[in-house]
């Protein structure tokens, strides 16, 4: 009964609220009827060695292994890492710098792994069906074990999130099916086909953080995959407290801390967690991995991914072993010939834009998106004046003032742009899109908040210099008195012999072989 | 007359009690050294290179805090640190005599090395580890590419290598749009004629 009122609650309050702004992008989810199609081994992966945010991994195999499938090929280091697995049996056949999906175009060091056609798993780790008598700790590690980050496209390492801190208890898990982004339908085909997965994935995250209820948020323009987790509750009799949330269309809806605040009414404050409010979040795809890695004993090696864009002529969603060059997709798709047109790694809004599609598929590839660059380009080349038209901040969801940080950034005015809370915003692009003036605001964010860094970065390294050279002096001095102080004592000690007429005092004060040159001196009285 | 005692009486009442009030607040706000001095030091780079033709940041801070140097000898620390301490001095910037350079790092070829020491008494940061005989080698993360390293070592063993950029670290440039570099342009200006 008080489940059904909350219930009841929820729903209403989920009327009451709704984030501020947001834009209606066409959604062009041309791939959403199609099912998801496994892709071929490509002839050569290429591993990254850091496919999350955090600290980069130390590789484990060396050049000539044998590797299997989900066996760990590199450790995490630190705290904010996860490993990195084979994602098909086969050789090591090199270790080097590759390129990735990343704005600077810089590489990585990665893993080459030739397959030999047989993929055969590693398949060391025990299928956990009874995980609901293990221990929360215990599937944590797990969690960290298979590598597993969020496949919403931010990779954060999931691990970290699956704690219960006493302090901040969890009362509900959001999982996220909203995919707002045009194009992609990789979480909207994996709600669809694997709605029984998820829920158990979800059934696991609630176990380990002590929640009772649970959110499934989908847009309301996805009714199949709605009614598929429907469904799937449906057949499950341990899902009292979850429900399904089909919340209306509209960007930036499936950004965490706006989606929070549409389903319960509660902001994440600025700089704080949704764990801080009682909430976790999840993406559907990464709740699919965490029952693969619990139930099945499969550590992270494979994702969906939506090939897609207008300059492709078959679009598809495909299930990608993690390491596939991304040429290789888009071949597969009828696409070799890259002149004119624009890759983007990830949906259109957030996308990085890749300067050359030789780069491998990762754990926060989502989409990519072969779109036409003259569709493109026109929009960030000829920037024109502002005109004051402030549907930028009508737009924002984070109740900025864009046009005028944009000012600030571009001009290097860094303080009074962080003092107007420029790290609040989550470069979500929606002031961008609605831009008559076609200025690339987002741009200007990701460069201001760049040069913050790069100053703070620079701070403390002169702090951290200015203590070592302190240190060093202080030394240096320390040294020298203590040198100064030996001297003087070695020259008292032997003066007397050298020289009778040594004062009383100062050969009192010696101690050892002071007594015999006490003596010298009496007897020189 | 009883005016003027009054006057005088209660002028000179008060001016005993601002003077004991004043005599207590040197005391107990007094400040040893010149505060100037830490905020010069605190906008410097702290490579203690000396390229200042001082013998690290803090005499070039205390230097300059005396009007003794001009602000813009600091070579690292490059016109961004310039413009803070002209700022902070309220003085006219400028002009950088030495050009940019990119960040450098010290690197020991320990093949070569012959565990002399001199070069770890020379590191003004204690970025370089080894003992009597043993190889040495520089802490990346600690190095500050001041050269200083340079000069004491008797086998010429040092290389200055230009810091890696890491991706981690690296960030968004200006968006290539002519109005971007206008704007940029333009308050750099404003600001170098404004200081």
């Amino acid at each position: 009964m008080p489940a059904m009122l909350r219930k009841i609650a929820q729903r209403l309050g989920m009327l009451q609220h709704s984030f501020t702004g947001g834009v209606h992008p066409q959604m062009h989810k041309v791939t959403a009827d199609l099912p998801i199609e496994d892709c071929d081994i490509a002839p050569l992966l290429v591993l990254p060695m850091k496919q999350h945010i955090g600290e980069i991994c130390t590789p484990l195999v060396s050049v000539g292994d044998r590797v299997l499938r989900g066996q760990k090929i590199a450790r995490s280091e630190g705290y904010l890492s996860v490993p990195v697995h084979a994602p098909t049996s086969g050789i090591v056949v090199k270790i080097e710098d590759h390129a990735i999906a990343h704005p600077s175009g810089m590489g990585l060091p990665s893993i080459y792994i030739e397959p030999d056609g047989a993929d055969e798993s590693d398949n060391s780790l025990e299928p956990m069906a009874d995980w609901q008598n293990r221990e929360p700790t215990v599937l944590r590690e797990r969690a960290r074990m298979c590598g597993l980050a969020g496949l919403g496209g931010a990779v954060f390492p999931t691990f970290i999130k699956l704690v219960q801190d006493k302090r901040f208890r969890i009362e509900t898990v959001v999982l996220n099916g909203i995919e707002c982004e045009p194009w992609l339908t990789n979480d909207h085909r994996l709600m669809v086909e694997h709605a029984a997965e998820i829920l158990e994935g979800m059934a696991i995250i609630k176990h380990m953080v002590g929640a009772e209820s649970g959110i499934i948020a989908i847009e309301d323009n996805k009714p199949d995959a709605v009614a598929a987790m429907q469904q799937a509750i449906a057949m499950r009799d341990d899902m009292d407290g979850v429900s399904v949330f089909a919340l209306p269309t509209r960007y930036p809806q499936g950004s965490e801390k706006q989606l929070i605040y549409t389903l319960t009414g509660r902001e994440v404050p600025a700089g704080k967690l949704p764990m801080h409010i009682g909430v976790l979040c999840q993406n559907v795809g990464t709740s699919k991995a965490l029952y693969d890695a619990v139930v099945l004993g499969q550590p992270l090696t494979e994702r969906i991914v939506t090939v897609s864009g207008d300059a492709l002529s078959e679009p598809a969603n495909l299930r990608v072993r993690l390491g596939t060059p991304v040429r290789s997709l888009f071949a597969r798709q009828g696409l070799e010939d890259f002149s004119g047109i624009q890759i983007l790694h990830g949906g259109p809004m957030m996308g990085e834009r890749l300067k050359e599609p030789d780069v491998p598929v990762v754990k926060a590839s989502t989409g990519l998106l072969a779109m036409s660059a003259q569709a493109m380009g026109a929009a960030h080349t000829v920037e024109q004046p502002c005109i004051r038209c402030g549907h930028c901040g009508e737009a924002c969801p984070v109740s900025l003032v864009p046009n005028l940080l944009a000012d600030q950034c571009r001009s290097d005015q860094l303080e009074k742009a962080e003092a107007y809370d420029l790290f609040d915003c989550i470069e979500c692009g929606a002031c961008s899109y609605v831009c008559p003036s076609n200025i690339p605001l987002v741009h200007y964010f990701r460069y201001g908040k760049g040069q913050i860094a790069l100053q703070r970065r620079e701070q403390q390294f002169a702090e951290a210099s200015r203590k070592r050279s302190d240190a060093h002096e202080s030394r240096l001095e320390r040294e020298k008195a203590e040198k100064a102080a030996r001297r003087s004592r070695v020259r008292k000690t032997h003066a007397p012999k050298a020289d009778e007429a040594m004062s009383d005092d100062v050969a009192k004060s010696e101690s050892g072989k002071g007594k015999s040159s006490e003596s010298v001196v009496e007897e020189s009285k | 007359m009883t005016g003027l005692l009054y006057a005088l009486v209660s002028f000179g009442a008060f001016a005993l009690v601002a003077g004991v009030v004043l005599a207590v607040a040197q005391k107990v706000f007094h400040i040893e050294g010149d505060p100037m001095v830490d905020k010069i030091d605190a906008l410097l780079p702290q490579t203690q290179c000396g390229q200042c033709g001082y013998p690290g940041c803090k005499p070039y801070s205390e230097a300059v805090a005396a009007s003794q140097a001009e602000v813009n000898h600091c070579v690292p620390g490059g016109e961004r640190v310039m413009l803070q301490i002209a700022d902070l001095m309220g003085v006219e910037p400028k002009e950088l005599e030495a050009e940019a350079v990119a960040p450098m790092l010290a690197f020991v070829r320990e093949d070569e090395c012959i565990g002399c020491t001199l070069c770890i008494k020379a590191c003004p940061v204690d970025a370089i580890i080894g003992a009597p005989k043993q190889y040495h080698t520089v802490i990346v993360d600690h190095c500050t590419g001041c050269t200083l390293c340079i000069e004491p070592c008797p086998v010429d063993c040092i290389d200055m290598l230009v810091k890696p950029e890491l991706i981690e670290h690296w960030s968004w440039p200006l968006p290539e749009t002519k109005r971007a570099r206008q704007g940029h342009d333009r308050r750099e200006q404003q600001h170098a004629s404004h200081a």
